[in-house]
């Protein structure tokens, strides 16, 4: 491991490797020579041992062969996060490489030392990538999908799932077969069926390298979401293609009706797969709607009918991936709405978890099966595929997008065409179907190394240069925007506008059917799935519900309000001048409601949820927290009682220091006290957890007073504003470091 | 049959294209909606678009439809409101929704986006003082929520309160607490909402309504 900086932690990691290395060394052999029997088998042949000689009673004993198999799964997964951690250890190297690279060298020298040590390096099994390592990362994929973007462009991205892949596919396959054919290449054996399956296999784009190269380069939406979709839908017409030419394959001839059958079978697979996906999903979110009283298990039931789709779905044949997806995205709306924040977080980080770890397992067993598989080593063969691969994938998404851009508004440029070319990566999808090819087709593995150099060619060179690329190319990146709530009504008046104006153009278009989708949504379906009242919530409200929320949370921890501008702007400045009053209920309960909230407040909400990297940002030690808590607290106090008892207007802006508002208390007040509540938002239920999150809203270390009289009865509109309490927070620039996907999972759109 | 009318109306539908950038068989499907809306006559009253069914269930209908008869959105530089319009308007007013041309320089992109967010603007704008002032603000979004259920005006004018905010620290930085801000100005309101890439959202498709059934 010469490649690493023997600084202390490298070099302890070093360290480390090498005796787990060791260690999965020891266990191979001690699994190679000795015969293989049960458990239980040690127990009667120590009781034989027993009576035929008396041996001393064994105070230490191996037994290795009981714990093997979970041993070394856990012992790779270690190895597996170890190296993850030692990356981001060497600041430098993950700055250049993609992670995906350095694991699968990773992998490579993994397999290489095992074979050294004399054994043999396991091989990605097929039945364990589709089975146990799939799916978690495609669940993470579809429950975090970015819907909008995804359905914005959705006919784009079946065009370039479908289309592109079959022609691909066929374009790969007929110039390898006229490649055979040539005498001097010397692989006379190969038909054509063969080489159409190998085209199947080597052309599909792999969501997991995808996903893993996209991250990091941080390019803008709408590229990311044509590349990434196309990868997760390209699977049905994957599968299809595979199993006709596998079976065509066995025949060795191909009829019409064979071909018209086979795309019946595309449509009965994707279609399928999607109704599989949707029904797991609506049985999910009519689950959760009675979890209430157990919130505890509330994640498992997402994690678990999302897997049953799944392999409901690779039971018959039918696209898993496709169910998978389905399955999260249908579910996710009304899950989110019934559960607990907590169970949220749950999910989130246990998705994360899982496909980090999935992702990295993959990668290095890919490296280790390269090392370990059987090989046939062609160079034309190998090469041409290789170039096939490149110039296929860019003729066909350039013809595409070229017919694409008659039907679109926001037309594809060059450079976008660029990128979906270019971040076309082949991963172990096809290495697994390559795999699972019987040995039965004689050119398998000349099949499988062709299908490894193509997965290395596209991971190393092209994840490589993809990020200098898009740097040199100035493509547009990912937006940085931080959740405002103007855009946000804007885009509501804007779907509305759209919406009205269609009507009178007396066009059905993309608006028209999407209003009509949300109302059906409304009126039906969200009746039965969501507990409670939640349901009549609107989005808007949602949305700024949930961003109140994160920024009181985030402000308690740092103890100051996010904003990245200075400002002093405050209520005042806006609305017409207003007297405040102050009544003594109020006082005692915002009082009460502060106290209390301010224990129970532990709750780190700054998140990522798109990125795999970085869920939480550890900044500060428990301890740390709970000090600035309690000078909090005390501050607050003081300067509620100070505050509560002046008016705004004469209260002098201490620079810096933002004044402080509280709007819809509402949401707290009208589980208990308040009579009567104009505000028809839902009752938060009625769990701990839940609660305790909706009354973090009103904390902060700096308060304004303006609190007015309550609400006392129905019609309040003779006063105007001044006639209800408000406590309205300044929103200004929530902070630096939050993305607007951050808030896309966390929102209820 | 449609298309011996465009012949006819050649040199109309020419200046017509001109001047809002449709093509002529755009303007010829946009007009014959306007003779169905209109019910053949030659201007189009409010009334006539009170009735188009798809439009009752929006919340915004009445701001909708009183875009479609506000003279600012005419380009004659006028203001106030009319009683009717003729098809030329109702056509100058529907261009505010074509998408941008694929081959524009940055500026004429700009120009298109000032142009639409005008049309937004004004919108919100009912008394035409140049400025979006908080009561208006809040009327928009009460009337963006009205048809939630009878959530009641104070949430919207949380919002709205919380929007506005917004704005004045992102436009104006640093005011006194006996400064007042009057409203958002057109500047303003570019400001907040030029992440929003509103030159590919605020757009119809024109091109594929001949295919669909001219719905009441």
């Amino acid at each position: 491991m010469p490649a690493f900086s023997c600084a202390f932690p490298g070099c302890r990691r070093d360290l480390l490797v090498i005796v787990l290395v060791v260690f999965v060394g020891i266990g191979l052999p001690i699994e190679a020579s000795a015969p293989a029997y049960q458990s239980h088998g040690t127990e009667g042949s120590y009781l034989t041992n027993v009576t035929n000689t008396k041996k001393a009673f064994p105070v230490l004993a191996v037994n290795y062969k009981h714990v093997r198999q979970p041993f070394e799964i856990a012992l790779w997964i270690l190895l597996a996060l170890l190296m993850k951690l030692g990356f981001h250890l060497i600041p430098r190297l993950s700055g250049v490489v993609p992670e995906s690279c350095l694991l699968i060298v990773v992998g490579l020298l993994v397999g290489g030392l095992i074979k050294v040590i004399g054994e043999e390096p396991p091989v990605l099994d097929s039945q364990l990538f589709f089975l146990c390592l799939l799916p978690p990362i495609i669940l993470d994929a579809g429950y975090f999908l970015p819907i909008r973007p995804f359905t914005e462009n959705v006919g784009t991205i079946l065009v370039f799932a479908v289309i592109g892949t079959l022609w691909n596919t066929f374009f790969m396959g007929g110039l390898l077969y006229a490649l055979c054919q040539i005498e001097s290449v010397g692989l006379g054996g190969v038909d054509l069926l063969a080489c159409l399956l190998f085209g199947s296999i080597v052309s599909a784009v792999d969501p997991v390298a995808v996903l893993a190269v996209f991250e990091e380069i941080h390019i803008n939406e709408l590229v990311h979401i044509l590349v990434f979709g196309e990868s997760l839908l390209n699977d049905a017409v994957t599968v299809v293609l595979y199993n006709l030419f596998e079976e065509f394959a066995k025949v060795g001839t191909v009829t019409v009706l064979d071909v018209f059958l086979g795309v019946v079978c595309f449509f009965v697979v994707s279609l399928g797969g999607v109704l599989v996906g949707a029904i797991y999903g609506f049985l999910a979110a009519f689950t959760s709607r009675f979890t209430s009283h157990t919130r505890v298990i509330e994640p498992l039931f997402v994690f678990l009918y999302s897997y049953m789709a799944y392999l409901s779905s690779e039971m018959f044949h039918l696209s898993g991936i496709m169910a998978l997806i389905v399955c999260g995205v249908v579910m996710r709306p009304y899950v989110e709405a019934n559960i607990s924040h907590k169970s949220y977080t749950t999910i989130k980080y246990f998705l994360k978890m899982w496909s980090s770890v999935s992702e990295t397992l993959i990668f290095i067993f890919l490296g280790v099966s390269t090392v370990a598989g059987p090989h046939a080593w062609n160079w034309t063969f190998v090469i041409t595929t290789v170039i096939l691969c490149l110039v296929s994938r860019v003729l066909g998404v350039i013809g595409l997008t070229f017919i694409i851009n008659k039907f679109r508004i926001v037309k594809l440029t060059k450079k976008d065409q660029f990128i979906v070319a270019y971040g076309g990566l082949r991963g172990a999808i096809a290495f697994s179907l390559g795999y699972l090819l019987s040995n039965r087709h004689q050119m398998r593995n000349l099949f499988l190394t062709a299908i490894i150099t193509v997965i290395f060619f596209t991971v190393f060179v092209q994840g490589m240069t993809i990020r200098p690329l898009v740097e040199l190319l100035a493509v547009k990146k990912k937006k940085e925007s931080k959740p405002s709530i103007n855009e946000e009504i804007h885009t509501e008046f804007l779907n509305h506008l759209l919406t009205g104006v269609e009507g009178v153009c007396g066009h059905y278009g993309h608006y028209h059917w999407k209003e009509k989708l949300n109302r059906f949504n409304k009126t039906y379906v969200k009746r039965w799935l969501i507990a409670g009242e939640n349901f009549k919530e609107p989005e808007l409200i949602a949305f700024y519900r949930k961003m109140e929320l994160k920024q009181a949370i985030m402000m308690v921890e740092s103890g100051q309000l996010p904003s990245a501008l200075p400002s002093t702007i405050s209520m005042q400045n806006i609305q017409p001048r207003a007297i405040p009053r102050v009544s003594k209920k109020r006082e005692e309960e915002i009082r009460r409601i502060l106290r209390s909230n301010l224990q129970n407040n532990k709750q780190k909400m700054r998140s990522r949820s798109y990125s795999r990297h970085t869920l939480f940002d550890a900044d500060e030690e428990d301890n740390v927290s709970e000090v600035r808590l309690r000078k909090t607290k005390m501050e607050m106090e003081r300067r509620m009682s100070h505050y509560l008892t002046v008016p705004a207007n004469r209260e002098s802006p201490r620079p810096g220091v933002r004044r402080v508002r509280f709007e819809s208390d509402n949401q707290v007040f009208s589980a208990d006290s308040v009579p009567t509540v104009h505000f028809e938002q839902p009752s938060p239920p009625s769990t701990p957890d839940a609660v305790s999150l909706e009354e973090e809203v009103p904390k902060r270390p700096s308060l304004e007073a303006d609190i007015e009289g309550p609400r006392g009865n129905a019609s309040d509109n003779h006063q105007g504003e001044l006639d209800y309490q408000r406590l309205a927070r300044c929103l200004s620039d929530p902070g630096p470091n939050k993305d607007k996907e951050e808030d896309d999972p966390f929102m209820s759109c | 049959m449609g298309a011996l009318q465009s012949l006819s109306d050649e040199p109309e539908y020419r200046e017509l294209a001109e001047k809002t950038g449709f093509s002529f068989e755009q303007i010829g499907i946009l007009h014959k909606r306007f003779k169905q809306l209109s019910h053949n006559e030659d201007m189009l009253r409010r009334a006539d678009l009170d009735t188009i069914p798809d439009l009752a269930c929006n919340p915004i209908r009445i701001q909708i439809i009183e875009a479609f008869f506000d003279k600012r959105n005419f380009h004659q530089n006028g203001d106030g409101t009319v009683e009717e319009i003729s098809f030329e308007e109702f056509l100058v007013v529907m261009s505010h929704f074509r998408p941008p041309a694929l081959n524009m320089t940055e500026e004429q992109r700009e120009k298109v986006r000032r142009e639409k967010l005008r049309f937004l603007f004004n919108m919100h704008d009912t008394d035409n003082d140049g400025t979006i002032t908080l009561e208006e603000y809040r009327h928009v979004v009460e009337e963006l929520l009205s048809r939630s259920g009878a959530l009641g005006k104070e949430t919207a004018k949380g919002i709205a309160d919380a929007a506005m905010l917004e704005v004045a620290s992102i436009s104006m930085g640093h005011m006194e607490p006996d400064e007042f801000y009057e409203g958002i100005t057109f500047e303003h309101f570019l400001k907040i909402l030029k992440d929003i890439e509103i030159e590919t959202r605020m757009n119809i498709r024109f091109l594929n309504m001949d295919t669909m059934t001219l719905c009441k």
